[in-house]
């Protein structure tokens, strides 16, 4: 047994962090970013700290005009994280077989290094509900959606990561929790994750729970498949019963409890993952968003850095 | 058919496998949801928990507000004059109206509203309260183009050889279909929503519109363009108008200007001040 290292093998740097695109910042992004191409090294404003930007599928489906032309201009300056909320893969009918080509599409010409989507149903009958809506945990519903990612992962040609989603309430139905549920989707699809460190919480205060019964218990395997990691502000209510109802409105900074799970859980993880800061309404400033998602950086690396101080070594090597 | 009936899942035969799986089938969740989240007095599904002491019922309902709200903003995007004109409020109660009726039937938002325009055309003249904005409808026709427009494909303005070898066969001009960029279009109305819609365009949204020295009772046109990623609104004279709608359908020149000549305002129509702008815009492409 080789003895521990008293300090860090190697101190890794800022994690690679990014924002979602908010037209406020259109002008600055652009004028702040690295403007030769993509060896042209960062710029000198805000967004050169950044090393991705994430935009809405639904937003850049256009077949020309301003909607297209943003993701040509941002595509080979950042890289790009291409987040779908129409896709419905937690839906029990089929897929949108036109809205998975458009996503196809999409995808051929930005190429982007992320496409994720979310485990929730948004389409039901030739409806779409414009929200990210739940669906219970079972048997049957995690063939469902095994079977729609493997169907995605297939047209559009490359892993896509699925995100945990914010939960109001739950279905008497469900028979594993969603760690679990995630497990087994994730084992059978080989899909990535993208974990949404806000919505672990917001769906654990909404039902009573812990946190840290999803993002402590995804198992090492699983936590190799995370690719991205999603953090946000949320907006505190109490229902009628006095029971507390958190909102996930993307409205406010970061609160402190989504920071202090987003510290444990990096340690948690076997390599550093990149981090976004979403904000959807009350957008601030870019160098404030930029701030924030900085932080997520350093986080990141402080616990990384733990993480190999305090690797332990296998147990079984001592039998 | 009623909106409830279209957003019902179809009928289908469940195939033995599916019948015997120990799991509850799949199928079954959704559909409770749907019919409930588009209707605001709707009793939540059952079969729904949440822990500590925590209503089912109140979490749902957060569920239905994200619908009705998210689209009915969407929808504000889309026609944001009309909103202004109608104020946020009643907007929100015509969203509310048409959503039932008329929801989107697939995930990108942008593409969501052709149905506006003509529902209002029904729904307007049955409300005392909108009795005196019978141009609603055509705004919303404006407004709908325009997005339209914004969002529709590149193409390349028609090249100055092309146009050159047109010109130098005169007696072949009449004959000739011009193609119709994909980002241009031409409105027409009996009301003048046009100046309306360019009153509500201005630097700060906090200024007052006054529209006192607005006569809205008297038709007006306009040709929408998109230069670069810029979609802008032309007047145009009726015979202008008519000129333009028969290209954009196809028609040859000479059909077009035929067309233009029937117009109550023909005599004043400037033909070569028309093909100017149009090619100036781009409007004019390589026909397909």
């Amino acid at each position: 047994m080789s003895p521990r290292p008293t300090a860090p093998l190697r101190s890794p740097g800022p994690a690679p962090v990014g924002i979602g695109l908010k037209a406020p910042h259109l002008a600055e992004v652009f004028a702040d970013g690295p403007s030769d191409g993509p060896d042209s090294g960062p710029g000198p404003g805000p967004a050169g700290a950044l090393a991705f930007f994430e935009v809405h599928a639904e937003n850049h489906l256009a077949a020309g005009g301003p909607r297209r032309r943003v993701l040509e201009r941002l595509r080979g300056r950042w890289d790009l994280s291409v987040h779908g909320v129409g896709l419905s893969i937690g839906g029990p009918g089929p897929l949108d077989a036109a809205h998975l080509q458009r996503l196809a599409e999409l995808l051929r010409w930005a190429q982007p290094r992320w496409f994720s989507e979310h485990l929730a149903w948004s389409s039901h009958g030739g409806a779409f509900l414009n929200d990210l809506l739940p669906l219970p945990y079972h048997a049957g519903t995690l063939r469902r959606v095994a079977e729609h990612i493997d169907q995605v992962q297939e047209r559009l040609g490359r892993r896509m990561l699925l995100e945990n989603p914010s939960r109001y309430v739950e279905f008497s139905a469900s028979t594993m929790d969603e760690a679990t549920f995630l497990t087994l989707l994730q084992r059978r699809t080989g899909c990535g994750l993208l974990v949404d460190v806000n919505n672990a919480h917001v769906s654990a205060v909404n039902s009573g729970g812990d946190a840290w019964d999803l993002l402590g218990a995804l198992p090492g395997d699983v936590l190799a498949a995370v690719g991205e990691i999603h953090l946000a502000g949320h907006h505190a209510e109490v229902d009628s019963l006095g029971a507390p109802l958190l909102i996930d409105s993307h409205s406010a900074p970061v609160a402190d409890p989504v920071w202090a799970l987003y510290r444990r859980f990096a340690a948690r993880l076997p390599q550093p993952v990149p981090t976004l800061i979403e904000r959807d309404q009350q957008i601030p400033p870019l160098a404030t968003l930029v701030a924030e998602a900085r932080r997520a950086g350093r986080l990141m690396a402080a616990a990384q850095a733990d993480r190999q101080a305090d690797t332990p070594q296998p147990m079984d090597c001592a039998a | 058919m009623t909106a409830l009936d279209l957003l019902r899942p179809p009928t289908r035969l469940r195939t033995a496998a599916e019948g015997s799986a120990a799991a509850p089938p799949a199928d079954d969740f959704a559909a409770p949801w749907a019919e409930r989240l588009l209707q605001p007095g709707a009793d939540a599904p059952s079969g729904l928990r949440c822990g500590t002491a925590a209503d089912p019922a109140q979490r749902f309902a957060v569920h239905r507000n994200n619908v009705l709200a998210g689209l009915s903003d969407a929808l504000g995007e889309t026609f944001p004059v009309l909103r202004e004109v109608v104020g946020a409020d009643c907007f929100h109660a015509l969203a509310l109206a048409f959503i039932p009726e008329h929801p989107p039937r697939q995930p990108v938002l942008a593409e969501w509203g052709a149905e506006f325009g003509p529902w209002l055309d029904g729904f307007v003249p049955h409300r005392p309260e909108l009795a005196a904005l019978p141009w609603l409808s055509d705004l919303a026709r404006l407004e709908w183009l325009r997005q339209r427009c914004s969002d529709a494909a590149d193409a390349p303005a028609l090249p100055l050889a092309a146009l050159a070898q047109r010109l130098a066969d005169p007696d072949a001009l009449l004959d000739w279909r011009p193609g119709w960029h994909p980002a241009a279009a031409v409105w027409r109305s009996r009301w003048a929503g046009l100046s309306l819609w360019s009153a509500h365009q201005r630097a700060d949204p906090d200024e007052p519109v006054s529209l006192a020295s607005l006569d809205l009772h008297r038709p007006e046109a306009a040709l929408l363009t998109r230069v670069g990623d810029v979609v802008r609104l032309w007047p145009l004279s009726a015979a202008a108008a008519a000129f333009c709608a028969a290209l954009a359908d196809g028609a040859p020149l000479g059909e077009a200007h035929r067309l233009s000549l029937a117009e109550p305002d023909a005599d004043a129509f400037d033909l070569i001040g028309l093909l100017t702008l149009l090619l100036g815009q781009g409007v004019l492409v390589a026909a397909d």
